[in-house]
């Protein structure tokens, strides 16, 4: 028989959202299906995914909430009297943030009611290679068709398992973004950026956190610098964030009081510490989101170690008319604009007479921690990997923003790199900047290093002053000269 | 005595200073500040360091900080309602910090061995200046090659009381008492920049325009800068207007000033009573009095700018000019330090390199901040033709400035390409937070030749502003809405 739909898509995050709405535009008849599991603690959110949710979206709004406590604390340098006590309540951030991801929620409802894409609050399962169970909460089942299917079901929190009481007593970035009630003294054992980011706005706002590790942070990220990295967290320790390095936690177990009790070892001193804390956040990684899809079924392969659909550069899987994007899927980036190109460009090839793939290569991303890292291309260890020492240039620059001045802030972490090729027209590799606004700083370099800039395009370009990113087109000092690196504006 | 001399110690002065002494030249700066109508004046350094970019972009820093603390109790923050802004201490904390850069140059000056002298220079025979400082001692030195970096000063209404009562930038960064209710004359960038941010400390500000916002910027833009502005409490005062006089009513710091003025199109008398009074309507180039005819070097009579060739060199072969007191040119410090640092390399270090005057981006800090790289859309227009240019726009919202409610569909971004050349970015333009942060990489690679097909297979970093460049797709010509609904 007939499909119903030209295009069903498990998962209205991101990918598929931007698959659908692009889809439609070519008068397909198209369905999403979306569905959010309640976390072991019960949170749950509406349609959008990861990024709107429990993502981007709240991350940044309550990273705002923490750089503006630093703008409160400057703003006295510039000659605004404020009257102290200066405190933060979270439920009035938490709330005006959850409000507003709700409004996300509601507008991407009456975006594929305005084009005519057909949304099913369900969760979804293979029944065949064209057909999908869908099933509401309440358990009612509704079975749909389509000649293509696109899989974005994204992923959820990882807990680490080996740790006793840790489901029970901890949450994730899928809970903390929907606490009511302030989250109070935290520790967040990490290994990915997440908890960076979390970490850094938790002490903007005044709490006490800590955060534990065993060994390097920021990994996860191909085009992150170890010395970028270092710099970020030195940062944050000035900032009032407490690091337990080297690290790991062994059990949680719940006080009378209802505070939480977490042991933990030190690797080097082979101790064993106690401390209580109000809240525990895990950011130990994401799991994608496969398991209740019945992808063995049809016969999806996925990857044996991380659990990712595999999938070529046209985003199909192994079986016919059925693909995958977004950070479901094997060997990309976890970033929402990604995700979105990926829907997109997919849509533009089943439907539009398009054979454009999408380019993977050169995206940059910012972490937003309290000093931001912005960044693109190849870090410098993956520089000096692919192409040797030898033919690779680095320059540098420490420098100061000129609103730390007055406010004076320490700028000690300010930092900014650029990496070149040694030969012929100085092609940049990478560039990573560390300052405030980086994101902002680093997204016109991206375009650059798209139209293949080189080092001396880069130098023929005046400077906007006074800004942080004039800095990048003044960079001259490199690393090999041993020189000292520290630049002043003027 | 010197291979160069250079007169005028500012940012083209100084850079190139430093890169000849640096290719190892004996090298002279002189550097003279002529006290303002009402006194001001200032250390080593020039324009941009004391009465220009510096203290500009700390003033509207503090501005910002103002904003920030409205945002702040929407974010969670709580403190005392009442929050006034005390003017003193702002300027305390920011003339400190230009009084440290003073310093720097004069041990950076030193450290290259530099000679620097505090005196103003004039030409009096071909290859000889006389200098006379402060103290009217007068010294003659003589050098192979000058470069003149003199710069501008800004210039007054050549009315009754202007001098007398009214202030410029030049005295505004350093005026040791708040200004009050402040009328500013002139729709310059300096105008309105320095207008935003006495709003934006709290004070009540007017401004007052002859014709048009931002000349020589894109209208459009220009317009929407305005706008915001406006819906933000700074009165404009658009009709055409012709000043009578200044009077001063009270003596005090502020004192009181009545200004009348006269519309151009009927016999009404315009009478309001200020604080503080700001002429921003311009800056004249400081050519006329340093002994030029001497030599022979010729300026355009018209605006006491000096014409140069591509290598900035007058009509009298060893005399150069750099900085805002080039004729054509832009006035902007890293133009003139990078024609400065160029020049020096082409004298003394066997470069070729021209200084590239081609694209070179801006950024214009008003409450909402505009930035730009190439062509003004009226620019292209007439260059281009409309039917072989394409215009791209979006309005965005900050994703910080939800949260807040702040100002919806203000903010807004706009590219044109040029059709028959692969859709090129020849203007860029946005109105934003950090728009210069946002602007210089842009301006980067729209010298690496940006194209509307880069734009599109790039990615955005999510959630900033900047990302909205990476997904344009609603045209002018197309004629669609370009409100924004969400996300």
């Amino acid at each position: 028989g007939k499909n119903e739909y030209d295009l069903l898509i498990i998962g209205g995050g991101s990918g598929g959202l931007a698959c659908a709405k692009e889809a439609a535009k070519f008068g397909r008849k198209v369905a999403v299906l979306d569905y959010v599991e309640p976390s072991p603690q019960g949170t749950k959110w509406g349609l959008g995914g990861t990024c709107v949710n429990v993502g981007c979206i709240p991350k940044k709004l309550m990273h705002q909430a923490a750089l503006l406590g630093s703008a409160i604390k400057d703003a006295q340098h510039y000659g605004w009297n404020i009257a102290q006590p200066v405190h933060h309540t979270w439920s009035v951030m938490a709330q005006a943030v959850q409000n507003y991801v709700k409004s996300l929620n509601w507008g991407h409802r009456v975006q594929l009611q305005d084009k005519k894409v057909k949304y099913f609050n369900m969760k979804g399962s293979f029944s065949d290679p064209h057909t999908i169970r869908g099933l509401t909460k309440a358990g009612k089942e509704t079975i749909v068709t389509a000649e293509n299917i696109v899989i974005a079901t994204g992923g959820r929190p990882k807990y680490p398992m080996h740790v006793a009481g840790a489901l029970e007593y901890g949450i994730t970035s899928d809970d903390l973004f929907w606490l009511k009630e302030s989250p109070g003294k935290t520790l967040t054992p990490f290994v990915f950026n997440v908890s960076l980011e979390c970490a850094g706005f938790l002490t903007g706002i005044g709490l006490e956190t800590t955060v534990m590790m065993r060994s390097i942070p920021l990994r996860g990220f191909d085009q992150v610098s170890t010395q970028m990295a270092s710099l970020v967290t030195e940062h944050m320790e000035s900032y009032g964030t407490k690091f337990l390095k080297r690290c790991f936690p062994t059990k949680v177990e719940k006080l009378e009081s209802n505070r939480l009790q977490v042991t933990w070892k030190n690797t080097d001193l082979r101790t064993e510490v106690t401390d209580s804390f109000d809240t525990v956040m895990w950011a130990v990684g994401r799991a994608p989101d496969t398991e209740t899809l019945n992808l063995e079924t049809v016969g999806v392969k996925t990857n044996s170690e991380t659990g990712k659909i595999i999938v070529d550069a046209s985003e199909a899987t192994s079986v016919p008319h059925i693909y995958a994007v977004g950070d479901i899927t094997e060997g990309r980036p976890e970033l929402t604009p990604t995700a979105i190109a990926a829907g997109k460009l997919l849509a533009q090839r089943l439907f539009g007479q398009s054979s454009e793939l999408m380019d993977y290569d050169n995206v940059p991303t910012t972490v937003f921690t309290p000093l931001e890292y912005g960044c693109v291309g190849l870090s410098e260890e993956a520089a000096v990997q692919c192409y040797g020492s030898d033919n690779i240039e680095v320059y540098h620059a420490y420098y100061k923003p000129l609103e730390f001045t007055v406010a004076e802030r320490d700028a000690a972490q300010c930092y900014m790199k650029m990496v070149c090729l040694r030969e012929r027209d100085q092609r940049i590799l990478g560039l990573h900047f560390i300052g405030p606004n980086a994101g902002e700083v680093i997204q016109g370099f991206a375009l650059g290093i798209k139209c293949g800039a080189t080092y001396p395009q880069l130098m023929k370009t005046i400077g906007i002053h006074p800004t942080c990113a004039e800095e990048i087109t003044k960079l001259h000092i490199t690393k090999d000269s041993g020189l000292d690196a520290t630049v002043t504006g003027c | 005595d010197y291979d160069l001399i250079i007169i005028g110690g500012g940012s083209g002065g100084l850079a190139c200073s430093k890169e000849a002494a640096a290719l190892g030249k004996k090298v002279m700066v002189l550097d003279y500040v002529v006290p303002t109508p009402l006194g001001t004046s200032w250390g080593l350094g020039g324009t941009c360091v004391n009465v220009g970019c510096i203290p500009k972009k700390l003033m509207h820093q503090a501005a910002l900080l103002g904003q920030a603390l409205q945002d702040s109790r929407k974010y969670g923050w709580q403190y005392e309602q009442q929050v006034k802004h005390n003017w003193e201490i702002m300027v305390e904390a920011i003339q400190n910090y230009i009084g440290s850069l003073n310093w720097g140059y004069r041990v950076s000056l030193r450290e290259k061995s530099v000679t620097y002298l505090n005196s103003y220079g004039e030409f009096i025979e071909p290859h000889k200046i006389k200098a006379t400082n402060r103290k009217g001692q007068v010294s003659y030195h003589t050098a192979e090659t000058f470069v003149l970096a003199t710069g501008e000063r800004p210039r007054y209404l050549g009315i009754p009381g202007d001098k007398e009562y009214c202030i410029t930038s030049d005295d505004l960064f350093s005026l040791p008492y708040c200004p009050g209710k402040t009328l500013v004359v002139g729709a310059s960038y300096v105008a309105l920049e320095c207008a935003g941010f006495l709003a934006g400390l709290g004070l009540d500000v007017t401004v007052m325009v002859r014709s048009i916002l931002l000349r020589g910027f894109d209208q459009e833009m220009a317009e929407k800068v305005g706008a915001y502005m406006e819906t933000h409490g700074i009165k404009f005062i658009r009709n055409l207007q012709i000043f009578i006089q200044v009077e001063q009513l009270e003596e005090g710091m502020p004192g009181r000033l009545k200004v009348t003025a006269k519309s151009t199109e009927g016999p009404e008398i315009f009478e309001e009573e200020y604080n503080t009074v700001l002429i921003a309507i311009g800056r004249d180039a400081c050519t006329r009095n340093i002994g030029l005819e001497t030599i022979g070097v010729k300026i355009n009579e018209k605006n006491g700018k000096v014409p140069v060739n591509d290598e900035e060199q007058t009509n009298v072969p060893y005399v150069y000019a750099i900085g805002d007191i080039l004729d054509g040119k832009l006035e902007l410090t890293p133009v003139a330090i990078q024609a400065g640092k160029l020049l020096a390399r082409r004298l003394y270090g066997g470069s070729s390199t021209k200084c590239d005057y081609i694209n070179v981006p801006t950024t214009v800090f008003t409450p909402l901040e505009y930035g730009s790289c190439g062509l003004a859309e009226e620019r292209a227009v007439e260059e281009y033709g409309k039917q072989n240019l394409e215009v791209y726009h979006s309005l965005f919202w900050p994703l910080e400035w939800t949260v807040p409610g702040r100002d919806n569909n203000t903010c807004y971004a706009k590219i044109i390409c040029s059709k028959h050349d692969n859709n090129r970015v020849i203007g860029f333009h946005v109105l934003g937070p950090n728009a210069g942060e946002v602007t210089q990489g842009f301006a980067a690679a729209i010298k690496c030749g940006l194209t509307k097909e880069l734009l599109d297979e790039t990615i955005g970093i999510h959630p900033t502003c900047g990302e909205v460049f990476t997904t344009m797709d609603i045209t002018k010509s197309s004629g669609q809405d370009i409100t924004q609904r969400g996300c």
